[in-house]
């Protein structure tokens, strides 16, 4: 047989998917036209289309959730028993379980990440993190934050678009549980998600106020986490923003929980499971396009082994497949933006300009929408702005070590700390390297694996505070 | 002790020499392995590419009886429908070969002549459980009654135990005793557990000079399955980059349906690569999977399945 073994194209279909040609706001149980009447437009940033359009919200639109927040605090969500909370989040992990294919479709169109991982990532820890604190709800008085903690109140959450609906999930499940009302805004280029989960609360009665979705930009972000009424602001997202949001809230007795950016190293030692290095480096970097905040950004490879890593990574990357995101088949999707596209760009022509050497994987990039190729740069140094700068794409930084202590060193040195990697066959360094390593989550022979039992949050400019397991309670109780 | 692979010398200069070679191969990650082979199983696979897919599977099987009620009447039907898997459709291709036990070698070659291959399990198989000598007559009756490729066993009690000079030896005298018949190399994977035991045994395999490195015997539990197959396609993929010879794989046992033979090809695909993708370079051992790959072709050609009677039962 001469031909090659070509996989055929496989999408999904997005018939299962049915999006209206306008939203408005989620506030006190009800979608209503905003008190502005602006709108934006979100489209697929694989082919550029208008998905829907979307109300802006303004400050009016804020103050009405944030009303409607506190009447549901005060009237039905404060006073309910935990256990009857816990029966609404697990009916709202049941029905996103439900609902599974078409809220993985509706989240790969207006995102671009691959089918394959909002279907066989995003959507089950979605489930997953509801099902888990839905067990906390009735169990407050025994996860250690004294004999009857109370909820904070009013929460006002926004949340970024690498990851829309698990954000979202990691945001509402915990507040909810521990018996705190929502007023949630997710990101201005992927509303869609949030938007169907407002159905969903519609769909599991969840009474009235309880969850308030608004969508917008920065502005509506900001008049949201500075409303007088909101007791506690989550936010994740770039530092920058994390940043303004800290300035604007000091002084004020608001409670605030940042996840911020990131600059991982992922580190090879030598007597490593090569192979599995090799896939741990691609997923740690590849994965959701590297939009990801724990992204394994700065691959640290011991030198004895750098040329054997980088010929298997390189024939590896070289089998990635790009393209249609609903292909089934497809490993790297697009990138969210145009103007993320243009930041990735930019700060790949620094890796250039400072003397970097760029290879991409040799694939063709689609004439519509925004991608790129998964890149990697060698020759690079601590001091070039593409190990320091978080790059937010597929773009992965190598650099090399001698010694356990020089990896260490190399590590930490970067103003974040949200996340680290590990690769080695030797237990006891395992053990070494996490008491040493500055960051929130360190992963042994693994990378971006996520759990709803485990904390998840940063070091320095990573943020503060922990989401996930019986930690991420924390921020919603008093 | 005389140095015996010309590929790689300084690995086998000694006992001592080969044993730090093989624990010096990288490590295989267990979780990393198999979760590499479950998202290789998530590819989708369907119309132009689900075709080509199933034609080259049948055309890689080494369509086997290795039963102790074997008999003539038995294996000629078995090699009549190697040689047409499908007597409706003339289109579609033939099998690989038929496996079978020494003594029917010749039965097979009557009725197949040299249109295809004819492999015999050899060397006291499935245990290799004999004398160095009862092997070598075994593979060499084989040999003389007309197999052009022989699946010997590796002695997995030597392996287990350290002896990995010994196990070589034994390779390197079979594969002298096959005298230009094709060697598989069978690994018994399913004995030796872990996968960092099947890397080992795969680098050993192709220093001693096997063309082909073969998971199971199919008479032991598990057999065949992807992570396995998986640690060994790395292996002929980095043994290649490190020598220039290609080495084949055959996956045997347990792979009963056309969907499981279809992931196993993209995992040839995307871990070793195209030029794996030829019944040259990777084989399958199975019975039963070749009417599951023609039912499905059954149904690519006619849009509706037919049913089990409408493939040949042998």
């Amino acid at each position: 047989m001469s031909e090659r073994f070509e996989y055929a194209p496989a999408p999904e279909s997005r018939a299962i998917v049915d999006l209206s040609t306008s939203y408005g706001l989620f506030i006190d149980g009800e979608f209503t036209a905003g008190a502005a009447d602006t709108s934006f437009k979100t489209i697929n940033p694989a082919t550029e289309e208008v998905l829907a359009e979307v109300t802006e919200a303004g400050e009016k639109d804020v103050d009405a959730a944030v009303t409607a927040a506190r009447r549901a605090y005060e009237k039905a969500w404060g006073p309910m028993p935990g256990r009857e909370r816990a029966k609404y989040l697990y009916r709202i992990a049941r029905i996103v379980q439900e609902r599974n294919r078409e809220l993985a479709v509706a989240e790969s169109l207006d995102n671009g990440k691959p089918i394959r991982e909002s279907r066989d990532v995003d959507l089950p820890l979605v489930a997953a993190w509801f099902f888990h604190y839905a067990g906390w709800a009735d169990k407050l008085e025994h996860a250690g934050y004294g004999p009857d903690p109370q909820p904070v109140g009013v929460s006002g959450q926004v949340i970024p678009w690498n990851f829309p609906l698990m954000m979202l999930a990691w945001k509402i499940a915990p507040a909810l549980a521990c018996g705190n009302t929502v007023v949630l805004k997710p990101a201005e280029t992927t509303p869609l998600t949030a938007l169907l989960f407002a159905e969903i609360c519609q769909q599991a009665d969840l009474p009235a106020g309880v969850v308030n979705i608004l969508t917008g930009a920065g502005a509506t972000g900001q008049a949201l986490v500075t409303h007088q009424g909101v007791d506690k602001v989550a936010f994740t997202g770039s530092t920058e923003v994390g940043r303004a949001i800290a300035k604007s809230l000091a002084g004020t007795d608001k409670r605030v929980t940042l996840e911020l950016g990131g600059k991982a190293a992922n580190v090879v030692f030598e007597d490593a499971a090569l192979d599995q290095a090799v896939e741990g480096i691609v997923n740690g970097i590849f994965f959701n396009q590297g939009h990801v905040c724990c992204a394994g950004s700065r691959l640290l490879v011991q030198e004895s082994v750098h040329e054997d890593v980088l010929a298997r990574l390189k024939a590896r990357m070289a089998t990635l497949r790009l393209g249609d995101p609903l292909d089934k088949n497809t490993d790297v999707g697009a990138i969210n933006s145009a103007a993320q596209l243009a930041r990735i760009r930019e700060l790949s022509a620094t890796g250039d300009a400072e003397g970097a050497e760029r290879w991409s994987a040799p694939c063709e990039l689609p004439d519509h929408g925004f991608w790129f190729a998964p890149t990697l740069f060698t020759g690079v140094s601590q001091a070039h702005r593409i190990a320091r700068e978080e790059i937010f794409g597929p773009v992965l930084s190598v650099l090399t070590f001698r010694t356990p202590q020089e990896a260490v060193a190399k590590a930490n040195n970067t103003p974040y700390g949200l996340s680290a990697g590990v690769w080695t066959e030797k237990g006891s360094r395992i053990l070494w390297m996490a008491e040493r390593l500055r960051a929130g989550v360190v992963w042994a022979n693994t990378f971006n694996k996520f759990d709803p039992a485990s904390p998840f949050g940063g070091y320095k400019e990573s943020g503060y505070g922990r989401e996930g397991g019986r930690h991420g309670l924390e921020g919603y109780l008093s | 002790m005389t140095t015996l692979s010309a590929e790689l010398p300084d690995a086998t200069t000694s006992e001592p020499s080969l044993r730090r070679f093989l624990s010096g191969l990288p490590g295989v990650d267990q979780v990393g392995a198999e979760a590499r082979a479950a998202t290789l199983a998530t590819r989708s696979i369907k119309t132009t590419a689900k075709a080509y897919a199933i034609d080259l599977a049948i055309s890689m099987i080494d369509l086997t009886t290795l039963e102790g009620a074997d008999t003539p009447g038995k294996v000629r039907a078995l090699a009549a429908k190697a040689l047409r898997p499908d007597p409706t459709d003339p289109t579609c291709p033939a099998a690989a070969a038929v496996c079978v036990y020494p003594d029917m070698v010749s039965t097979v070659r009557d009725v197949v002549g040299d249109r295809l291959h004819v492999a015999s399990v050899a060397t006291a198989f499935p245990s290799g459980r004999a004398s160095l000598d009862v092997k070598l007559r075994d593979t060499a009756d084989a040999v003389a009654a007309g197999a052009d490729e022989i699946d010997m066993v590796i002695d997995r009690g030597a392996f287990l135990a350290g002896n990995v000079r010994q196990v070589l030896d034994e390779i390197v005298a079979v594969k002298e005793a096959c005298a230009g018949a094709h060697l598989k190399v069978i690994l018994e994977t399913g004995e030796l557990v872990t996968y960092d035991n099947v890397r080992r045994a795969s680098w050993l395999a192709m220093l001693a000079g096997a063309d082909f490195i073969k998971t199971s015997t199919g008479k032991v539990q598990p057999a065949a399955t992807l992570p396995v197959t998986l640690v060994m396609l790395e292996a002929v993929r980095d043994f290649r980059r490190a020598t220039g010879r290609q080495v084949g794989v055959k996956a045997a046992g347990g792979i009963r349906s056309a969907k499981d033979a279809v992931r196993y090809l993209v995992m040839v695909n995307e871990v070793a690569g195209d030029d794996w993708l030829h019944p040259d370079w990777f084989r399958f051992g199975a019975s039963s999977l070749l009417n599951d790959l023609l039912l499905q072709r059954q149904r690519i050609a006619t849009g509706a399945y037919s049913g089990p009677d409408y493939v040949t039962l042998d």
